[in-house]
């Protein structure tokens, strides 16, 4: 059956969230969710580059990797083609969007190695998804992202106002708890669309 | 081979594209980096700050090689810089940020910009040197000394630190200069073994005499205050020991002409070190009082000294009638409880000075 590339959007949001529900991503995860406004700059450009990267590795797999019979190399090219992506993007944001650069132009160089970008260029890969359902899987694990890292940094900066971490948690101990806690919660989504 | 051909020319397109990006789109052409008005250094913009100022051997401290992660290279830039960055909020507060402070690796170069660095902070040069000498002083402690290579002379002030420049990597780690600044063609640190860290451990288990290692400085605010002439009390603990032995000598090859009250905690009496050499400066200058403080002495130690925390030997020494000047190097929890002892003591705080690590 072809799913629906909306259901797909929605999936990747609430019950297949990469973050809470695939565990990927977690380093910039832990590292970058201290304050809510650098995780929303971060969250932007994940969805930004997660988009980009995986409609260039669509192309790239089904017009020159399949016609050549080189998928083994798939892993190889994807991995390039994020990290020059990136690089081409920083470039030209910053060339023609100085004030997006400011926003989150220098979280760019940090997506290169974040391992949900890859991610979700290797489940398009996996799950035979059209070029539509590309490009609403890949923005849509991009916001699940963000809604996940702004949800957690909401969380830790409430957190410090308010309450007082036992010291042997504090950091990352208490924000894999907290990321713990909403994966369960993220798990009552489950049921509302299904793209397994 | 028709894989090999595609991927071949999947990359070399890649990296055609980025090439031909860059010529197009990163050009900033030459900018000026101006140094609290008067120093100009004309660049090729497109890098940070930290990295110009480094290339025309200006040295400010810096530890973690541009990350954004130490926090160090904290500077006032005037105009020019942009923005304040998400990166550096960690380190720069609201009120710094208002002044116009910034990480000096964050702030990349494209135009003109405006810096200001205080004077103290431009005397840091970098020195080649060769580890001429490694003792080790304790279990974990030992103490490296580095002879610097070719004419150069080092100048600093008692107290203050050198940055070691960790070999094979851009990191730099921060030691007290423990020997006395009379000595301007070597310095001596003290370096405690941490569990994990890559300077210590390089020390101890990689570093061999005879090895060239580079090293920048001085840095600090952390020095002997010559201005007065009070009796000084100086409290520290484990590799503390550094920049008051540094301190010490420099007055003991003045004469000793000011009181000088040395506390030094550690846990056990193998914890302790230059002992001997302490001693013999106490007897020769009784103007110089050395109290080391044990919290768990063994019977196997006969010790006949101070039992307890060094502030607890501090609490029971010092009187509180003479004006006197403190000088604390230790771990924060030590500090922190050396200071409530010294108010009580009738020791102004503006005449505390310390130096966390």
């Amino acid at each position: 059956m072809e799913l629906n590339p909306l259901m797909i959007f929605i999936a990747a949001i609430l019950t297949h969230n990469i973050a809470l529900s695939y565990l990927l991503g977690m380093c910039p995860l832990l590292a970058m969710s201290r304050q809510t406004n650098t995780a929303i700059g971060m969250g932007i450009a994940v969805i930004f580059v997660m988009t980009i990267t995986a409609i260039v590795n669509w192309l790239l797999y089904h017009f020159v990797l399949i016609p050549s019979g080189s998928e083994i190399m798939s892993y190889l090219v994807f991995i390039i083609v994020i990290a020059s992506v990136v690089q081409l993007l920083e470039m030209i944001i910053e060339k023609f969007f100085p004030r997006l650069q400011s926003s989150f132009g220098i979280f760019l160089p940090l997506i290169t190695v974040n391992c949900t970008i890859l991610a979700v260029s290797l489940f398009m890969v996996l799950r035979t998804y059209n070029f539509w359902q590309t490009v609403l899987f890949s923005s849509g694990s991009g916001v699940g992202w963000a809604l996940a890292i702004t949800i957690i940094a909401a969380i830790r900066e409430k957190l410090r106002m308010v309450s007082d971490v036992p010291q042997g948690l504090r950091g990352a101990g208490i924000t894999m708890v907290i990321a713990g806690i909403l994966s369960l919660a993220f798990m009552g989504f489950s049921g509302m669309v299904d793209i397994q | 081979m028709l894989t090999f051909i595609v991927i071949n020319s999947i990359l070399l397109a890649i990296a055609l594209l980025l090439v031909i990006a860059e010529k197009f789109l990163v050009t900033y052409g030459e900018c000026s980096v101006i140094l609290n008005g008067d120093k100009t250094f004309n660049v090729m913009g497109g890098e940070s700050v930290l990295a110009y100022l480094n290339q025309h051997k200006l040295f400010i401290p810096s530890a973690c090689g541009g990350k954004a992660t130490c926090g160090f290279c904290k500077l006032k830039v005037l105009s020019g810089g942009g923005n304040i960055l998400p990166t550096e909020e960690v380190y720069v507060t609201k009120q710094e940020s208002k002044e116009g402070y910034r990480l000096a690796c964050q702030v990349k170069v494209k135009k003109d910009v405006n810096i200001y660095i205080p004077e103290y902070l431009l005397g840091a040069q970098e020195y080649e040197s060769v580890a001429s000498e490694i003792i080790q002083l304790t279990h974990d402690i030992n103490i490296l000394k580095l002879k610097i290579l070719g004419d150069k002379k080092i100048k600093f002030l008692p107290g203050q630190y050198v940055q070691f420049k960790i070999p094979g990597t851009d990191e730099y780690r921060a030691y007290s200069v423990a020997s006395s600044p009379d000595n301007t063609d070597y310095v001596e640190l003290i370096i405690r073994l941490v569990p994990g860290g890559l300077c210590s451990t390089y020390v101890h288990k990689v570093l061999e005499t005879g090895e060239k290692v580079i090293f920048t400085g001085p840095f600090g605010d952390f020095y002997l205050r010559e201005e007065t002439d009070t009796d000084i009390v100086a409290i520290g603990g484990g590799a503390g020991m550094a920049p008051i032995r540094s301190i010490l000598y420099y007055l003991a090859s003045r004469g000793m002409k000011r009181k000088f009250y040395y506390f030094f905690g550690a846990r056990t009496a193998q914890d302790l070190f230059f002992t001997k050499e302490l001693k013999e400066v106490e007897k020769e200058f009784p103007n110089f009082k050395y109290i080391p403080a044990i919290q768990d002495p063994e019977p196997k130690d006969n010790w006949e000294g101070e039992v307890g925390f060094v502030t607890q030997a501090a609490e029971k020494f010092l009187d509180k009638t003479s004006k006197k000047t403190a000088y604390l190097c230790g771990p924060p929890p030590m500090i922190d409880a050396a200071v409530t002892v010294l108010a009580r003591k009738n020791i102004q705080p503006e005449d505390i000075h310390y130096d966390k690590f």
